[in-house]
């Protein structure tokens, strides 16, 4: 028991730490949302039999987002307009970057 | 030596090299000035642009250095941290570090998406299950003689039972053509043309999705009878009117399920019953449905059904036709050929488009609770908001509609300067095909809407990737420029004096 409950710690770890790094922010933020969601749907599962299908099947997830996540920082676009900041516009005393636009009203 | 230290000194010598030939260019186009300056001072004064070629990376130098890094440390750079998560590749060439950290230090510029209608974003786990067929997997699935084309047949024969367990139909049931809209046109077409010689009567509404009232339009110059249902101002068709239009040589009636303007779902069940009672096939547009609602074409009592890849986070250019084979339903085919598909669709398959279509599915049918729940608690958040304010409707019924589709009318400001003032929010004001014109939606007319309200509509998208944040700013940015816009409008400024608009006698001109 303590066994599947290690692995499936280190699952979860892993599973959360390569949702971060997909470069698409809606995808990131999915991805990190569907693990959290899933591990606590599945919290209380104590059949031994569900739990390993369900670890297999966070295996293969976790391959995948392997995959996926080096694919998206191949492929990046710009930053959508809610990252990093709410205004769309660089913050702070830095004001070296003058990219955006004020957006919208033009 | 350790790593980075050796990184630091191999960038350091590149540096050093690099400047030489600049200093004494220098140098030389100064000789009329013989005072020896500082080399400080000197830079002070001839400040100019660099060169373009100065400022590129120079991979010449790089690809030496890596392999020196690499022969004296026996690491690639890219492995060697060099701490606050830069690594040795971005310190051998300064300006691609410089390049990262700025990418990193500016804030967004894309607009965040939200016209889930138009399209949706391809889900990765489905990218994942295309990309074997587009490297190794290429066979023509319908090669019955070697193994190429018996492995992509199998992928394409699983696709196809994933596309069919959703909708809880048969894979034999199941064609594949390029979208829904071939789909449309396929069983419309298809179905009236197979019959023709009896019945010559096709029932639809006048809500439906471009390509079915195009492909009615073609079977009336045939010398076909249409029906355009009219819908009531809740966007759902009355089912008495759909009755009494039934005639004796009615051959098809095709309703959508979800609106694609308005999100309202159409009484899928007793629709069916309806035509299974009078003996008519029963065609729906369940393009914006299947896999965001529970469909189920038996309990719906569904002829044939219309299927989009790319609405339901698959590839684009790739949809589905349910054809019901008990009772057969028959169809003459659009396209002619080498009679894959049961002979109803010829040409090749496109295994990748297909396997991910049926990806999508397979995921769509796992998380259909999850996502709907997602999806409407994202969508109360949204109609709460955008309500609140004044002077805002909601369009289409309020109880029978998928909460991914919200469709706002803001009233006093016109929809496409809306639209033009929220360029960092990817909308739109109607169904993607109809977007370039600037007609009012078709859809919000037939609702009975004026053609200002239809006019000032906007159709939000929620779907699968949106996040509460998107949503909240949203809110925010709509809730602002709304109010700009109407503070400039001086229709605004009667209908706060209290002045009902409708009263005015306007000047004629």
């Amino acid at each position: 028991m303590a066994d599947t409950a290690t692995s499936a710690r280190t699952l979860y770890r892993s599973l959360l730490r390569f949702s971060n790094r997909f470069a698409a922010y809606n995808f990131r933020e999915y991805a990190k949302r569907r693990t959290r969601d899933a591990f606590r749907e599945h919290q209380k599962v104590s059949d031994v039999e569900r739990i390993r299908e369900l670890l297999a099947k966070g295996q293969k997830e976790l391959r995948m987002l392997q995959r996926q996540t080096m694919v998206s920082q191949f492929f990046q676009n710009d930053r959508l307009v809610v990252e990093g900041g709410k205004s769309g516009r660089q913050t702070g005393n830095k004001g070296d970057i003058t990219r955006t636009k004020n957006t919208g009203w033009d | 030596m350790s790593a980075p230290a050796m990184v630091a000194r191999c960038a350091a010598q590149r540096l050093a090299t690099r400047t030489q030939p600049r200093a004494f260019n220098l140098r030389s186009f100064r000789t009329v000035t013989p005072a020896v300056r500082s080399p400080l001072s000197q830079s002070r004064s001839y400040v100019s642009v660099s060169a373009r070629k100065c400022a590129e990376v120079e991979d010449v130098n790089r690809k030496i250095e890596t392999q020196e890094v690499i022969r004296q440390t026996g690491m690639n750079p890219s492995g060697i941290d060099m701490g606050n998560g830069i690594h040795a590749d971005a310190m051998m060439s300064p300006q691609a570090g410089i390049l990262k950290q700025a990418t990193v230090m500016d804030q967004g510029a894309r607009p965040i998406y939200m016209d889930m209608q138009a399209t949706t974003p391809t889900d990765p786990r489905v990218l994942d299950a295309m990309l074997p067929f587009y490297t190794g997997l290429y066979g023509n699935p319908h090669s019955r003689t070697h193994a190429y084309g018996w492995e992509t047949e199998k992928a394409v024969d699983e696709a196809r039972e994933h596309i069919a367990n959703l909708i809880g139909a048969d894979p034999k049931e199941i064609i594949f053509t390029s979208g829904a809209t071939e789909s449309n046109n396929m069983s419309i077409k298809g179905v009236a043309r197979f019959y023709k010689s009896k019945k010559k009567h096709i029932i639809t509404s006048q809500t439906e999705h471009k390509c079915v009232l195009d492909s009615c339009r073609h079977l009336q110059e045939e010398g076909f009878d249409v029906t355009y249902l009219p819908v009531m101002s809740n966007g759902l068709i009355d089912l008495e009117e759909l009755k009494a239009s039934i005639r004796p040589d009615t051959a098809l009636v095709s309703i959508m399920s979800v609106n694609n303007e308005i999100g309202v779902i159409q009484p899928m069940e007793e629709i069916g019953k309806i035509c299974k009672a009078n003996k008519i096939y029963f065609h729906t547009d369940a393009a914006q449905a299947v896999g965001k609602i529970p469909v189920d074409v038996n309990k719906w009592g569904i002829d044939l059904m219309s299927i989009s890849g790319h609405k339901i986070y698959g590839p684009k250019g790739i949809g589905a036709c349910y054809v019901r084979r008990r009772p057969r339903v028959r169809i003459e085919p659009l396209i002619s050929g080498g009679g894959q598909e049961r002979g109803l669709r010829s040409g090749t398959l496109a295994p990748a488009l297909v396997i991910g279509m049926g990806e999508a599915c397979r995921i769509a049918q796992e998380d259909l609770a999850y996502d709907h729940a997602r999806v409407s608690y994202l969508s109360k958040r949204l109609q709460d908001g955008l309500l609140a304010m004044e002077h805002t409707t909601l369009n289409g019924a309020a109880d029978a509609r998928y909460p991914g589709c919200v469709n706002i009318s803001f009233a006093y400001v016109e929809g496409e300067s809306l639209l033009m003032a929220l360029k960092d929010i990817a909308l739109s004001s109607g169904s993607a095909c109809t977007s370039a014109s600037l007609e009012p939606s078709y859809v919000l007319r037939a609702l009975g809407s004026s053609d200002e309200s239809a006019h000032s509509s906007i159709r939000f998208g929620i779907g699968r990737f949106t996040t509460e944040e998107e949503i909240d700013y949203v809110l925010k940015v709509v809730e602002e420029r709304v109010t700009f816009l109407r503070e400039l409008s001086p229709l605004w400024e009667l209908v706060q004096e209290g002045v009902d608009l409708n009263t005015i006698q306007w000047s004629g001109h």
